[in-house]
């Protein structure tokens, strides 16, 4: 276990088993796209791709077969909303937390993808609790703007990225107040400022070379530090407030070509949110938190602004959520806005895997007179699809849908169910490894009968 | 315990009055009330109830399947099969396809002195002016108002929980066992007849609190003001033992002795908030140079290094199922803390500490449960329901009173409305004290606080 995983790591993430083809068959196969669970499904892989999932799959001659018989078969969850990567520990432990940068001089600018540790043991933790991808956002500090937020994925190897810079994270609520010097009107005027200043730069952008550009989906932001913004041509007023790092780093979240996340919670804040979209019609928005969505929810839906929703928030825990309940995803989905969940601003650096407690728990309400549920291959989807789909990645990742990536988790059970547990994960179809530092703990203290030596020579 | 106190007052007075005529010697002792603010709960009016048909945990290990349960005059009267004899015109409640337990009980929660909306107003939790603070009390600090109080009975199922100070100092002070029945002053909450808790604390929170404000600033630091506390604890309780034995000179009153003499009197159980084995290993040789007995580590994220030495001890371990990392004292957290504490014949206890964690206490021991199975220990359902309600409330010292469903405890009871280790199962009906406190169908048996009236969500479900 060890070695293979030391080989993945010299090997590098980009380096699923070559032409290696994988059929997984007979288990309950969940594709993640909203549609109800296919019991005796069949999920084939090829070089790293999904290429068929669901009843009725041929299975190619030479494939890899595992046995799903009784067992479940999704796509990776995908964090919603984290922090993930960024903290080792939380709490005085000097070194190992990189998620803000309370003394620095950028906001905007930004970028998380350096700071990302995939040796960080919150990665693997979750990896073996069946989570692939992350979305990954920076902390606010000193401004309304926390920088430029990745989507990664969790594989036992050192190139973490999925999508570097694919969105801009500003908080416009409760912190967002805080960190503009203490109201609301302060925050928005920042931002407004903000977008004025990435205006005065934007003429002297560099068009998109498609080299490296990939897929129309990819960003398309280049580096806020890239040098022809800041060479001498590139002339600003003198009344700016930004650095000129951070003002160039908010030009293609004007041009609407990196996705810009607003957290908020309050209903007013959200409709202020919406309004934001009236005034730059460019911004391709997505609101994140949204407690109280469920009171606006009609004009959310009509706004089409994708929401990655907190699941479990029910307690007025502050002034901007006055009116949480478990029926927020619920009545927000039925009310017609696309919902992801994810763990805005609760335990966001490790406890990803707890989604699909969650998720469960949305399925719940169903049975429980006045709320409002989601369906199981719904809650499914938002643990998946839907957050992939709220940041443009929905063609890549997030689902079995052919030609995704082939993050693909088989469970023991009903995933969303605790008692459950992820027996197997691929990652871009390479088959990773599930032992963490907590399983290297429990096997140590499995048996506490005094040995011929210390328990530290266990291992 | 606390009646006790009462009857000594009493007791005193009279003896004052009869030693007086006889030969005016010493001043008879006064004696100090243990109980000055006196729980006032009263159980409210419950029909007698009838639930049949349903799996039921007893709390203690057994499980009933098709069973029946009866609740009259605030109690449990009968648990059995389908043949227990129920009284003529009893409410009855299909219990079939669901399942009934004991009300879950939280030992370790700051609802009421960490509120909702959590504001800096709000923040009454920690007395964070002095290391050590047993003087201050809970009580004192709870705001029956915190909404949090309805979505632990409504989503969680909670009946009874201790409210601790929080950790910051190594003598947080005195917990408060509550009733989770809403009311307009704290004492209409209080768990009548339920011992106080001394709240304590070792490790890194009270290093990093003190460590700039004049100490301690290390754990050995810690260590050495929690001793020399206890040394002052011992000379006060001399003084007043004496005294109240033979009367005289009234020593000094100092309110922070008091709670520690109770604890060498062991009427006060303490509460240890700790993580590390290595540190509960001293605080257990630490424990015995004082005196005093500990009933519960919290967070207890080390247990499973010291499982055995906690079973010999007969010390629970409060702990979650899966926090790990968020500061290196919890860096070693695993998955199996509370399966393994359970299987070395310790007692285990799942807690929240947290407004939601709170709420869904039984998904926590759901997945202690499952990694505990994976990892060999094959309990049964029924069995884990232990670490719910039966061991905290042993925890607690409420055990003769509720935690298990026995006849004659008190009918603290929650109607699941499926396997309460699901995800997909939500409480249907709770009744404290055989009132009917929450039931999912009625709008109008819903708790609403103060602060929630006239706000955006009142009423709503939760």
């Amino acid at each position: 276990m060890i070695r293979a995983a030391i080989t993945a790591l010299l090997l590098g993430a980009a380096a699923p088993l070559a032409a290696q083809t994988i059929a997984i068959t007979g288990g309950t196969v969940a594709l993640g796209d909203g549609s109800e669970p296919i019991p005796g499904g069949t999920v084939v892989i090829r070089d790293g791709r999904i290429v068929a999932a669901g009843a009725n799959v041929a299975i190619p001659r030479g494939a890899e077969m595992i046995d799903a018989r009784g067992k479940w078969v999704t796509p990776g969850i995908v964090a919603g909303f984290s922090r993930l990567g960024l903290s080792e520990v939380d709490l005085s432990a000097d070194g190992t937390t990189d998620d803000k940068a309370q003394n620095g001089p950028f906001s905007a600018a930004i970028d998380v993808a350096p700071a990302i540790n995939p040796l960080t043991t919150t990665i693997p933790v979750n990896r073996a609790d069946g989570v692939t991808r992350a979305i990954v956002a920076p902390n606010v500090a000193r401004s309304i703007f926390a920088g430029q937020g990745a989507v990664i994925d969790l594989g036992a190897d050192m190139d973490p990225i999925t999508a570097r810079r694919r969105f801009q994270f500003v908080e416009l609520g409760e912190t967002g107040a805080a960190t503009a010097g203490g109201s609301r009107a302060s925050a928005h005027v920042l931002f407004r400022n903000a977008l004025r200043e990435a205006s005065e730069l934007q003429r002297f952008a560099v068009p998109v070379s498609s080299a490296g550009a990939g897929t129309g989906e990819d960003p398309v932001v280049r580096d806020p530090n890239e040098s022809r913004l800041t060479g001498p041509n590139a002339r600003r007023s003198e009344d700016v407030l930004l650095t000129r790092f951070d003002a160039a780093a908010l030009v293609p979240v004007l041009q609407g070509r990196q996705y810009l996340l607003v957290h908020v919670e309050r209903a007013s804040d959200i409709l202020q949110v919406i309004r934001l979209k009236r005034e730059f019609p460019s911004l391709k928005l997505v609101i994140v938190g949204a407690t109280e969505g469920w009171t606006v929810a009609d004009r959310i839906a009509a706004s089409g602004i994708p929401v990655i929703a907190s699941a479990a928030n029910d307690l007025p825990s502050s002034f901007e959520q006055l009116a949480a309940t478990w029926s927020n995803v619920g009545r927000m989905r039925n009310a017609g806005v696309k919902v992801a969940i994810g763990m805005i601003d609760d335990n966001d650096t490790r406890y990803l895997f707890n989604q699909r407690q969650y998720a469960g728990n949305l399925v719940a309400l169903q049975k429980v007179p006045g709320h409002t549920g989601v369906s199981w291959g719904e809650a499914m989807a938002m643990l998946t699809s839907a957050p992939a789909e709220a940041i443009g990645l929905g063609s890549q990742i997030g689902s079995l849908g052919n030609g995704r990536r082939a993050d693909v988790v088989l469970w023991s059970g009903d995933p969303l169910e605790m008692s459950s547990n992820a027996e197997a994960v691929w990652i871009d179809g390479v088959r990773q490894p599930l032992e963490t530092r907590q399983t290297k703990l429990r096997d140590r203290y499995r048996d506490l009968t005094p040995n011929t030596l210390p328990e530290a020579y266990r291992r | 315990m606390i009646r006790r106190g009462g009857m000594l007052l009493i007791g005193a007075v009279l003896l004052a009055g009869c030693t007086q005529q006889a030969r005016p010697k010493k001043a008879a002792p006064v004696a100090i009330n243990e109980d000055p603010f006196p729980s006032t709960y009263q159980r409210y009016p419950g029909a007698p109830t009838v639930i049949r048909g349903a799996t039921i945990f007893d709390g203690e290990g057994g499980q009933i399947d098709n069973g029946t349960i009866v609740l009259a005059d605030g109690v449990v009267q009968a648990v059995g099969g389908p043949e227990t004899p129920v009284p003529a015109g009893a409410v009855e409640v299909d219990g079939r396809g669901k399942w009934v337990t004991p009300g879950i009980i939280d030992v370790h929660s700051h609802l009421g002195d960490y509120p909702s909306p959590g504001t800096e107003a709000h923040s009454d939790g920690n007395e964070a002016t002095a290391p050590a603070r047993p003087d201050v009390w809970a009580e004192h600090s709870v705001w029956p108002q915190d909404p949090g109080f309805s979505r632990a009975l409504a989503n969680g199922g909670v009946t009874a929980l201790q409210v601790l100070p929080g950790s910051a100092n190594l003598f947080g002070g005195r917990s408060v066992t509550l009733k989770n029945v809403p009311a307009r002053t704290v004492q209409g909450m209080k768990f009548p007849g339920a011992p106080y808790g001394l709240k304590m604390a070792c490790g890194e929170n009270p290093k990093r609190v003190y460590g700039q404000k004049g100490g301690p600033s290390t754990r050995m630091g810690n260590i050495a003001t929690t001793r020399a506390t206890w040394q002052k604890a011992a000379v006060y309780k001399r003084k007043w033992d004496k005294y109240e034995k033979d009367g005289g000179d009234m020593p000094e009153r100092d309110l922070a002795m008091d709670t520690l003499r109770g604890v060498l009197a062991g009427k006060i159980l303490v509460h240890n908030h700790c993580y590390r084995a290595d540190e509960m290993a001293i605080m257990i040789d630490l424990s015995k140079e004082a005196g005093y007995r500990i009933g519960t580590f919290h967070h207890a994220v080390e247990s499973y290094k010291v499982a055995d030495l906690l079973a010999k001890e007969g010390i629970c371990s409060a702990m979650w199922a899966d926090w790990w990392g968020f500061k290196m004292e919890s860096y070693d957290g695993i998955k199996e803390n509370i399966p393994f504490v359970d299987r070395a014949g310790a007692c285990a206890i799942v807690h929240s500490d947290d407004a939601n964690g709170i709420q869904r206490l039984n998904q926590e021991a759901a997945k202690a449960l499952a990694d505990g199975r994976r990892a060999g220990h094959n309990i049964t359902d029924a069995s884990a329901w232990r670490w719910l309600s039966f061991n905290p409330a042993k925890a607690l010292g409420i055990v003769d009173k509720t935690g298990s469903l026995k006849a004659g405890k008190m009918a603290d009871v929650v109607l699941w409305n499926g396997n309460p280790f699901s995800t997909y199962t939500r409480p249907d009906r709770v009744w404290i004290d055989g009132a009917l406190m929450y039931d999912a169908a009625n709008p109008r048996l819903r708790p609403v606080s103060d602060f929630e009236l006239g706000q955006p969500g009142e009423g709503d479900v939760k």
